[in-house]
């Protein structure tokens, strides 16, 4: 492939620059070189007319299991699902085996991704040592190495002290710290979300106050610290509200939602009869919760859309309720969900969730790209906004099958994924 | 249309009144088998059913035991230590060994709710739920069900206290199911931390056990299932059977021919006074019968035996 391409013909939809209009993209040596009227000489034209060109879409949320846990995914398999499902990056959480919590296993992460990778890995590191939740980790180091963020995700940190530690610390190597909001003493021994619904299944509930309080006391610690906390997988009401009124206190503080926390209700778990791939924490919510989700993505207190992709070998999934791994695979739905269930449904519009899947999502952790400026990364999403999409898990890339997408038929998906001006993914 | 058209039980909730009344009608007419000096019909000759236990539980098996044998079919019970660390064999490698056999069935006892539905999805053979963690156990429901149809003559206008661990009790979710779909007069009674969140939109839900037994036909009182209560649900055994146990002086409030029931075990003391629980208004003997009946009657109906069989 040349370093020189031109995608010509497309609509580009580039919300950093507020740009939605016909233009060609010139890409060059792995930066975009101009928007607009640009000489194709010596450059290998794509023909994208028909479709939408937007800056790469970036994942903060993924699970790539490696290392420790190739059954479940690897780099080489994560990052060729991230491709196939649009995105050009993705954040490694570092709940891996070992945990991410030294610079040796970052630059670990970081190699395999430079030797089979096909999109970029932004490693987050742990925010304690083991994610123990007792001593903070070595941001110095871990930031030094390649950490964009630290998070302990999977668990929440319980000690609010340690919290108010990790917040302050942070501040010294200018790391986000990215909380998983769950209340643990609440949400112990639960498989789903508290309610009428887990009442008739008679499984434990995990109560959405829980959450609640946890995106609370985050709000308030950032806002006495003075550090940056992104809130990881909201899912509630009563957490979008904490949010929301971080936000408007002027609180650094910042919030993902997953597509399917926004799609799906607790009562699929019922309707499906138990099926374990209804199985994820934070579990899904009630209509209401559901509800005040989307309303949280139109007026900005979402600022961007993860999948919190996490794949599981069959064993782990085929298995009791109770006693199945959390968690479901997202990173091959996730585009063709939005632009059918937001964007087809009205909930939001094109540009918007573009800004959602790239230039929030960047800014919300400083990271290059989430832009089509020219000298920003050739990084580059392309949409066909007619493409029939019928989710198959069997033929994901990914080497999870745990969806509950399954069977699905959508419309628009990604039709196109280059990263550093490569065809990394043509649908 | 086939009088019961379900290939498997796996809970009260699915089932429609016309359901229910076909069961319990089966199990009326089945019953009397059970009198004869010879107990034993060949209405399940050549059917295989296994019986799946992974939490001990010596009175469902063997009462789904006997009426297997009552109706001639072939059975094996297993019973297997629960873990719920999923050492050793997975319960699909379990029932998929089973399924290489050919039953016809597989009866399950599991601490896990939806185990009997996961299985169902991946056996060929008829699942039976007799108890699933907290969701539901059809068949206790079922038995209670046909004791009260017996000695009230009717289920509809009963109006039946459910008092005791409403929180971890998949008897109450079932009997609630079903005492509803009939047309009884249900009200629940446990202290707050005991109620599941939702479940008043199914019964009203007091916390006043005085208030529950008023004029009550029948009162079903819930084991207070200690091996689950880590939570601290309440302060004490001894509280708990002072503002929440059925005392003799409390079940004087109810109708005068009140029906006790208790699944069991109990515990005396706590959820229930001995001085009740040997009383005149249990029917612990009958439900003991009944619940075979009612297992008869559920094999039958979902094993598709011949009504001439039984005759
Ligand atoms: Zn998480």
């Amino acid at each position: 492939m040349k370093e020189r391409v031109l995608l010509k013909g497309g609509r580009v939809v580039d919300p950093s620059q507020g740009i939605d209009e016909p233009l060609d993209v010139l890409l060059d040596s792995g930066v975009v070189e101009a928007l607009g009227k640009a000489s194709a000489k010596g450059a290998e034209v794509i023909d994208v007319s028909g479709l939408v060109v937007c800056p790469g879409f970036i994942d903060l949320h993924v699970h790539l299991r490696e290392p420790g846990r190739e059954d479940k995914e690897t780099i080489a398999t994560g990052t060729r699902a991230a491709a196939a499902g649009g995105f050009t990056a993705v954040c490694a959480m570092p709940n891996t085996e070992p945990v991410n919590d030294q610079a040796g296993i970052t630059r670990f992460i970081l190699d395999r991704a430079r030797a089979e990778g096909a999109v970029r890995v932004y490693p987050i590191g742990a925010i304690t040592k083991g994610s123990m939740g007792e001593e903070i980790a070595e941001y110095g180091d871990l930031r030094e190495a390649g950490c964009v963020a630290v998070s302990d995700d999977g668990r929440p940190v319980a000690s609010a002290r340690v919290f108010r530690r990790a917040l302050e610390y942070a501040k010294a190597f200018d790391l986000t710290v990215i909380d998983h909001c769950e209340e643990p003493t609440l949400a112990q021994g639960a498989s789903m979300n508290e309610g009428p619904v887990a009442t008739l299944l008679g499984l434990r509930g995990n109560p959405s106050a829980g959450e609640a309080m946890i995106v609370e006391r985050d709000v308030l610690l950032a806002d006495l610290t003075g550090g940056k906390v992104h809130v990881a997988h909201l899912s509630t009401a009563l957490g979008a509200e904490a949010v929301r009124r971080g936000k408007a206190r002027g609180v650094r503080v910042t919030a993902e939602a997953t597509p399917h926390h926004m799609l799906l209700t607790d009562s699929l778990v019922k309707e499906s009869g138990y099926d374990t791939s209804t199985k994820m924490n934070p579990p899904l919510r009630s209509e209401s919760d559901r509800e005040a989700l989307l309303e949280a993505l139109r007026d900005g207190t979402v600022d961007c859309i993860a999948t919190d992709h996490a794949p599981h070998a069959v064993d782990d999934k085929k298995c009791e309720y109770d006693l199945a791994a959390f968690g479901i695979v997202g990173l091959e739905t996730a585009v063709a969900l939005c632009l059918d269930r937001l964007v087809g449904a009205g909930v939001v519009d094109l540009p918007r969730l573009v800004a959602l899947l790239s230039t929030n999502p960047a800014r919300v952790l400083g990271l290059p790209g989430g832009t089509l400026a020219p000298g920003s990364p050739a990084d580059v999403t392309v949409l066909d906004l007619a493409r029939k999409v019928k989710v198959d898990p069997a033929r994901f890339e990914s080497r999870g099958r745990n969806s509950p997408f399954g069977g699905w038929s959508l419309k628009g998906g990604p039709a196109m994924t280059l990263v550093g001006g490569r065809v990394v993914f043509t649908a | 249309m086939k009088a019961y058209p379900h290939r498997h039980l796996l809970g009260i909730e699915e089932l429609s009144p016309e359901h229910v009344q076909t069961i319990l009608d089966t199990a009326d007419g089945l019953r009397e088998v059970l009198d004869r000096p010879i107990k034993k019909v060949p209405a399940l000759r050549g059917k295989t059913v296994v019986n799946l236990f992974y939490e001990p539980s010596t009175r469902t098996r063997a009462s789904f035991e006997v009426a297997e044998k009552v109706l001639s079919a072939d059975s094996l019970s297993i019973t297997t230590a629960t873990s719920s660390v999923q050492k050793g064999e997975t319960l699909l490698d379990t029932a998929r060994n089973l399924e290489a056999m050919n039953p016809d069935m597989i009866v399950i006892r599991h601490s896990s709710s939806g185990a009997p539905h996961f299985l169902a999805r991946h056996c060929r053979s008829a699942i039976v739920n007799a108890g699933d963690g907290a969701h539901e156990h059809p068949t206790q429901a079922l038995l209670d069900a046909l004791t009260l149809r017996q000695k009230k003559g009717r289920l509809k206008g009963l109006r039946v206290a459910i008092v005791g661990d409403l929180l971890h009790s998949r008897v109450m979710r079932s009997n609630v199911w079903l005492l509803t779909k009939m047309g009884a007069d249900v009200v629940l009674c446990a202290p707050p931390t005991l109620v599941p969140p939702g479940i008043e939109a199914l019964a009203p839900v007091t916390h006043r056990i005085d208030e529950a037994v008023e004029g009550a036909d029948a009162v079903m009182m819930l084991r207070i299932q200690r091996e689950r209560m880590t939570g601290g649900f309440y302060p004490s055994d001894r509280e708990y059977h002072l503002r929440f146990g059925l005392t003799a002086a409390r079940a004087a409030r109810a109708k005068k021919d009140v029906l006790i029931l208790h699944p069991g075990p109990m515990n005396r003391g706590v959820e229930i006074a001995s001085e009740v629980a040997d009383g005149p208004y249990s029917v612990i003997l009958d439900q003991v019968t009944n619940g075979v009946a009612v297992r008869m009657a559920v094999l039958y109906l979902l094993l598709g035996g011949s009504a001439e069989a039984v005759a």
